[in-house]
């Protein structure tokens, strides 16, 4: 890293002039400060960082960074990233999204970025709801939430349990944070950010517009008992009992990064290409 | 070529019968001299003495060229194999030559066919019948025998205890020789019938011994060497059946020169092979025949120049990895078929809309849906050219032959880095898993790589509209110009946009930097054109003033009936498209200009090209198309006959 060569940057060096499209009081703000205060935390090189998302409010914070960015498809953050962080691992590549695009069209995605365990640090900004397309219910929202004229008998379904499952994917590193503490936001970020492998962060972040009830989390938010948990049976006792709500590092195993095949230069294309001599 | 010293003749007389091969002279291994010469064994109570069509006279030599045979089986028995070899003799014997194989979707025991055309002269079609067709067994054969056309002029080898002789054979009228082929293998080489029929086949085709011992070698090499010293008597006991055995002895000291100049390669490798040579060093795809060999091909190699592959876990995935590698600089490639291709339609449109460069593989495969899997078909163009939502121009290109899968793959990738913008290439089954005995394939024009942002006053505007079209790329890493890529509409700083100008100033930008762009004469094949039959071809009388128009896979056989009907006094132009879009209508209209008469060639149910350059208003009028769907292959013969119904037919 060339972080010595650069002068040290502030948080607000690391956003952009652009003006978010978010609802006022909207949780994303709260995380976005938290990732530029983590960032200057940490004295990444801007340039050195590629923040990518897919679709929904909270794939919006790209450019609202002045980092690198791609805002792609909506479920598609993941592999895009895990593209480009396969080609480029010296750059320091962040994903961020929200429950349906990471959950629901992106879930398969989910599941194959825990067990492939690149170098990623990804943030899901978990406000039950799908916002953008104007409040629909999600994969972690309530099976008998009534609000949606889509499912206006609710949804029926179990909700998903995205710490439970990226812990049975094989992720290693797994925390839950919240928008209204971003002190300790950052604090989970930068341990994501550093951890050399896959980190999953949940990020309960309140949608005032369509779940104006979630303003209760505040109240109803606990640290996780204990340390994180390193042996996977009491991690997935803890994820699968809690009530969701338990914020901290939940699970932090170091498991073997994604290698492929060792990469040699030197090789030339002649040599290839003299295999089909006859 | 040496003539066969020995002559077999079939008798259905007992006493000949008495010394049939199998259960004389149980020697070890095979020593030239030292066992008496393996002749088919004669049944006398057999189907095949009693057809009547079948040949009692000696096994006849097919020196004509080029000759195309097939050796037949059930999965797993070895046909293949039996194939690779026969190729790779015919390369050591100095000839070109060109492998199809039929395969059935079963992973075991399933139907199987090499079939092998091979002459002087480089081949590109697998032409009108099968000359000379070897059954290992009969149990399949209804589900390919449509694939291998016969003629009464063909020779059929079996041997009678391979099963029950199919109807279709004996109604072909082919020539019909038993091959004691089983007998052989027990006596030589622990029951590999295969490599029999390998000494068999090659030597009724013409090939020396010293020929096929050395392609099985080069073949077998990696599988050991005991592989290949079983496989070497098995071949000396089968070429011994036709030719006797003083024949094999003498071969031995004969070994042919070899061509060194040129390549054995399959079509899914020279597409890999040339991904590699326009740069590409990221590949992330999904398993999907038949695009899965290409992978496998670049998967190893990949590494060896600083790159990598990514199995991906679809191919949703495995589109949007490659954008997220060419984002971070990285040349990538993601290679499927049809269904995978129809998956991957909303990651090109963020490619188009990002101006990301990407190459898009498509081996094409017989569809809709699951389709036909192991057999190829060209009708995936409407998909490759339409199938993208919103108004998002890109690149389609279509290899021509197996070579040319290298060239092409080469050219897409660079055109895909000069414009940064999507390609879809679309190859086959036909190509793909097709091998060539072929002349090295020239490396595709240089161009222009990606152009790279440098640093200016006023911040970087990464969609800024300039006199091509093309915007200078940043790649992360690089200070100074910092961007978001976006596939919402934006404006030129990137910047998510709704406002009807934006939307159409980055429209026209994308657009444009495809029409500007100048492509060079590669954007088609054209055979026999202006230059060299400029008066005639503009009087456009019929018969003389014939274009043929096709693309892709199905050029091998217009061009060979080009050939034939040029022989018979016609004046022909073959016009094989390689970039279908964007459609060089201009350059295109120029070369049909003047032909009385216009015929579209392709491998599909309706014509998708036909109705495609009918859209780009770029066919007279009196333009027509022979289509037909896959898995058969167009044939020569039925594209003369096409021709011929032409010339009945009024041209205005």
């Amino acid at each position: 890293m060339d972080s010595t060569a650069i002068p040290s940057l502030g948080a607000r060096d690391y956003k952009s002039d652009l003006k978010p499209v978010w609802c006022p009081g909207c949780g994303h703000f709260a995380v976005l400060s938290a990732l530029t205060r983590t960032l200057a935390f940490l004295a990444l090189p801007k340039h050195r960082i590629a923040v990518i998302s897919g679709i929904g409010c909270s794939s919006r914070l790209p450019a609202y960074l002045d980092c690198y960015g791609f805002h792609g498809l909506h479920g598609r953050a993941l592999p895009l990233a895990t593209g480009l962080k396969a080609a480029r691992p010296d750059l320091t590549v962040i994903v961020t999204g929200g429950d349906g695009d990471g959950f629901s069209i992106g879930g398969n995605h989910f599941l194959h970025a825990c067990r492939r365990n690149l170098d990623l640090t990804y943030i899901v900004m978990d406000n039950q709801v799908y916002g953008m397309t104007k409040g629909q219910a999600s994969p972690t929202t309530r099976p008998d939430w009534r609000r949606s004229r889509l499912t206006p008998e609710g949804t029926g379904m179990q909700r998903f349990k995205p710490a439970a499952i990226a812990l049975a994917a094989g992720a290693g590193f797994i925390a839950r944070g919240f928008a209204g503490d971003p002190n300790g936001l950052s604090h989970l970020l930068a341990q994501a950010i550093e951890y050399p492998g896959f980190a999953f962060v949940q990020v309960l972040s309140p949608c005032q517009t369509f779940r104006p009830e979630s303003r209760e989390w505040k109240t109803r938010v606990h640290p996780c008992a204990g340390a994180p948990a390193r042996d996977p049976a009491t991690a997935a006792q803890l994820m699968l009992t809690d009530d969701g709500m338990a914020l901290g590092l939940l699970y932090a195993q170091v498991l073997p990064p994604f290698e492929s095949q060792p990469r040699l230069e030197g090789d030339d294309l002649a040599a290839i290409e003299a295999e089909f001599a006859l | 070529m040496v003539p066969p010293v020995v002559a077999l003749v079939f008798s259905d007389v007992a006493g000949i019968a008495s010394t049939s091969v199998g259960r004389t002279g149980a020697r070890d291994g095979i020593r030239p001299g030292a066992s008496p010469i393996p002749r088919p064994s004669v049944q006398t109570n057999s189907e095949l003495a009693d057809r009547p069509h079948t040949r009692r006279d000696p096994l006849p030599i097919r020196h004509e060229r080029p000759l195309a045979l097939a050796v037949t089986g059930s999965g797993g028995n070895g046909a293949l194999t039996a194939g690779m070899i026969l190729l790779a003799a015919v390369a050591r014997a100095g000839l070109y030559g060109l492998l199809t194989r039929s395969a059935g979707p079963q992973i075991r025991g399933g139907e199987s066919a090499a079939m092998l055309r091979f002459g002087p002269e480089p081949l590109a079609c697998i032409g009108d019948r099968i000359d000379l067709l070897l059954a290992l067994d009969w149990a399949n054969h209804l589900r390919f025998s449509e694939e291998l056309p016969l003629a009464r002029t063909s020779l059929v080898l079996a041997d009678p205890a391979a099963g029950t002789l199919p109807p279709v054979i004996a109604a072909s009228g082919a020539a019909l020789h038993p091959i004691a082929l089983r007998a052989a293998a027990r006596r030589y080489c622990d029951g590999r019938t295969n490599m029999v029929a390998v000494g068999v086949v090659g030597a009724v085709a013409g090939l020396p011994l010293a020929a096929l011992l050395q392609g099985a070698a080069e073949s077998l090499a990696p599988k050991g060497e005991a592989i290949v010293t079983a496989a070497t008597a098995c071949i000396r006991a089968g070429f011994a059946v036709v030719h006797g055995e003083a024949t094999v002895t003498a071969a031995e000291a004969s070994c042919p020169p070899a061509a060194l100049a040129r390549w054995n390669i399959s079509g899914n490798e020279a597409a890999g092979l040339g991904a590699l040579r326009g740069g590409v060093r990221f590949v992330a795809a999904y398993p999907i025949t038949p695009a899965s060999d290409l992978l496998e091909w670049l998967a190893p190699r990949l590494p060896r120049l600083g790159g990598l592959l990514i199995q991906a876990e679809d191919e949703l995935a495995a589109i949007n990895m490659v954008i997220g590698s060419s984002f971070g600089g990285v040349p990538a490639l993601t290679a499927t078929s049809g269904p995978g291709l129809s998956l991957m339609s909303e990651g090109l449109g963020l490619a188009v809309a990002s101006e990301t460069p990407i190459v898009v593989a498509n081996v094409m495969r017989g569809g809709p849906s699951t389709g036909i899997p192991t057999k190829s078909e060209q009708a995936d163009l409407d998909l490759a050219l339409y199938g993208l939502h919103g108004d998002a121009p890109h690149l389609v290109l279509a290899p021509l032959d197996i070579a040319d899968c290298a060239f092409t793959f080469d050219w897409a990738t660079r055109l895909t880095e000069r414009l940064q913008v999507p390609a879809i290439v679309l190859s086959d089954q036909a190509l793909g898993q097709a091998r060539a005995i072929c002349d090295p394939p020239p490396a595709a024009p240089a161009l222009a790589g990606r152009e790279r942002a440098v640093p200016g006053a006023g911040g970087y505007a990464r969609y800024a509209a300039s006199i091509d079209g093309v915007s200078p790329m940043a790649v992360p890493g690089e200070p100074g110009h910092m961007y978001t890529a976006e596939g919402l509409e934006h404006n030129a700083r990137g910047t998510p946009s709704s406002m009807a100008a934006d939307h159409c100033r980055q429209l026209d930008k994308r657009w444009h930097k495809l029409v500007a762009h100048n492509y060079g004469p590669t954007w088609a094949d054209i055979d026999g054109c202006l230059d060299s039959h400029p008066a005639a071809l503009l009087t456009g009388a019929a018969p003389g003033g014939l274009c043929l128009i096709t693309w892709g896979s199905s050029r091998g056989a217009v061009v060979e009936a080009a050939e034939r009907l040029r022989r018979d006094g016609w004046l022909v132009r073959v016009i094989a498209l390689r970039l279908l879009a964007p459609l060089q209508q201009a350059a295109l209209r120029a070369a049909i200009a003047g032909a009385g008469a216009v015929l579209v060639v392709e491998l599909n149910h309706r014509g998708q090209l036909f109705r495609y350059l009918h859209a780009q208003e770029v066919l007279p009028t009196t333009a027509r198309v022979l289509a037909h769907p896959g898995p058969l292959p167009l044939r020569p013969a039925e594209i003369i006959a096409a021709v011929q119904a032409l010339e009945d037919a009024p041209v205005a």
